[in-house]
């Protein structure tokens, strides 16, 4: 039997699983469909300092395998959060990721101190890289200077492991990556979702009241493969990678190209167990390999020459 | 209880211009609470389209385990499932969301019921358990034109019907609060599910003291995504369609 777990900074993960951050809530609705320490992590909803309205609907369109959304990092701040989400998540054994959003490197700092004292959270998210906010966000993320710096504040505050979520929307991502882990990031989750726009052919107008919204969905995994080959080469620390994982040979496609975990993220608005679904699923299929640990095959795109790697062949 | 089924599609029909009616068969029904629930239904095992399909359930029958949706085949989603045919399985996640409540009415209440367009549907299992309650109801019901109009003869079944097109070309020309205008002055309580133009006048018009059931583009159906909002009248915050709603006190929230 293949060993599944999986040790990141901060992490014992029990499977390499984990929903993506804005894809799950705080979990609540999706105790009622499973239990939530199933889970090799939870990747909670962005938090802000204080509570965030979002953007106007409509939020979601779908596009062919995938769908656009601007929420807009809706959430009811850091108080709550910590007061109620974070410590009803205590009673699942499970590690919780808290992602965090902001306007100013200050409001990175303030979230990250407080939950990083909270038993259950064991590493924070960066999110510098949600497109749909108009200050924050992206602009933290598409310059290597801005987010090494954020990184390294946000490192001298936090008692937890620190993971930056690099987004997609540049045209370097390896010179990011290796600029937060200059900054000391302690890993890295990508991909956050793409830029993307659609237009309403009967009013001529955008079809989402922000006009953009972030592509997420099975059309973005070649891009998040990519990314992660790339990326996994150049970087020493470790990559949870996401971006279109529907099914467990998503999630092996993501690994081989150098992730060490995968978070699962539209996917569970198209089937709520999509998460159990895919680590039942990863364990069976993962035995087909020569290898006594998933963790084996972190990489194995590039770290290897040529070779066949399942076993039944 | 919430849960994913693969359900068995009963029959399939179309009943007018693009307007579809599907029974399905399967236990989620056993956890339907009331008039005015909806499910999410996944057409397609492919990955296009890629989200669930939010329907409203038009009725429901517990002892038989069956329920019926009617829904408007326009986009790819609810085109694909126009294509069911008996014996075919849909995927269907739910009952979701809160319903239209008939507590709190005095015996022999006169309900006021408002449908337009494919809104129309919850308002049939509304009005057969009002009825079943001893209440009056009087069904005013919006369309664009004639070949659009369903379910005009079921809602007979319970009480006065009248029918509005825009075109004239069916019922009285006009929209629904013309109706009300003409025939409904006097009613206890109202209930309406529709486009949110006529939700606004029907507010507008009739005030508090009435149910208005909304739509919204939905993520995931189940409150997780925060997709679906819409803003509290009187206040700063938000409600989601899917899990406070769709059902909502008229003034509530913003139409």
């Amino acid at each position: 039997m293949t060993d599944m777990r999986v040790s990141l900074p901060g992490l014992d993960m029990k499977n390499p699983i984990m929903p993506a951050s804005g894809c799950f809530g705080f979990g609540k609705e999706y105790s009622e469909f499973y239990d939530l320490s199933l889970l090799g992590a939870i990747c909670v909803k962005a938090v802000t300092p204080s509570v965030r309205k979002g953007n106007p609907t409509p939020r979601v369109a779908e596009t062919g395998g995938g769908m656009l959304n601007a929420i807009g990092l809706q959430n009811p701040g850091l108080d709550h959060v910590m007061e109620d989400e974070l410590l009803w998540l205590q009673q699942f054994n499970v590690p919780v990721i808290v992602n965090i959003a902001g306007t100013t490197p200050e409001d990175y700092c303030r979230v990250a101190t407080a939950v990083s004292d909270l038993p259950n959270v064991k590493a924070v998210e960066l999110n510098i890289s949600c497109p749909n906010v108009k200050e924050g966000g992206i602009a933290f993320g598409t310059d290597p200077v801005i987010a090494r710096d954020l990184t390294e504040k946000v490192k001298k505050v936090c008692s937890v492991p620190v993971y930056v979520k690099l987004s997609p929307n540049v045209t370097d991502i390896a010179g990011v990556a290796q600029a937060v882990e200059d900054g000391g990031a302690d890993g890295l989750s990508m991909i956050n979702t793409l830029l993307g726009m659609r237009i309403d052919l009967a009013t001529g107008r955008p079809v989402l009241a922000n006009g953009t919204g972030g592509l997420s969905g099975s059309a973005i995994r070649p891009v998040a493969v990519r990314m992660i080959h790339e990326v996994s080469r150049k970087v020493q620390i470790p990559i949870i990678g996401m971006g279109g994982v529907t099914c467990a040979d998503d999630a092996l496609e993501l690994i081989l190209a150098g992730a060490s975990a995968v978070a699962v993220g539209t996917q569970n608005f198209v089937d709520p167990f999509a998460c159990p679904a895919i680590i039942d699923e990863l364990a069976e299929k993962v035995s087909r390999y020569n290898v006594s640990s998933i963790q084996e095959l972190s990489g194995r795109s590039w770290k290897t020459s040529a070779t066949q790697l399942l076993t039944n062949r | 209880m919430k849960q994913v089924e693969k359900m068995k599609v009963l029959r399939n029909e179309k009943i007018a211009r693009s307007i579809f009616e599907i029974e399905l068969e399967g236990n989620l029904v056993q956890h339907m609470s009331g008039p005015g629930q909806f499910v999410h239904l996944k057409v397609t095992d492919g990955m296009d389209p890629t989200l669930r399909r939010p329907v409203s359930v038009c009725r429901y029958e517990r002892k038989k385990s069956t329920f019926t949706m009617l829904y408007r085949a326009e986009g790819k989603g609810t085109q694909l499932l126009s294509r069911k045919t008996a014996e075919d399985t849909v995927d269907v996640l739910g009952p979701l969301g809160t319903g239209f409540p008939t507590d709190g009415l005095k015996p022999g209440s006169r309900c006021l019921l408002a449908g337009g367009g494919i809104g129309v549907p919850p308002l049939y299992e509304l009005a057969r358990q009002l009825k079943a309650g001893g209440h009056h109801v009087t069904t005013v019901l919006g369309f664009r034109s004639k070949e659009d109009v369903f379910y005009e003869e079921a809602f007979r079944e319970f009480g006065d019907v009248y029918v509005t097109t825009e075109d004239g070309t069916h019922g009285a020309k006009g929209f629904v609060t013309d109706a009300i205008d003409r025939h409904v002055p006097v009613w206890d309580r109202y209930y309406a599910c529709g486009p949110r133009p006529m939700l606004r006048a029907l507010e507008t018009k009739l005030g508090t003291g009435g149910w208005l059931s909304l739509e919204e583009r939905m993520g995931c159906g189940i409150g997780a995504c925060l997709a679906c909002v819409c803003d509290e009248k009187n206040g700063p915050g938000y409600r989601k369609v899917c899990t406070d709603g769709p059902v909502f006190p008229a003034g509530e929230v913003v139409v």
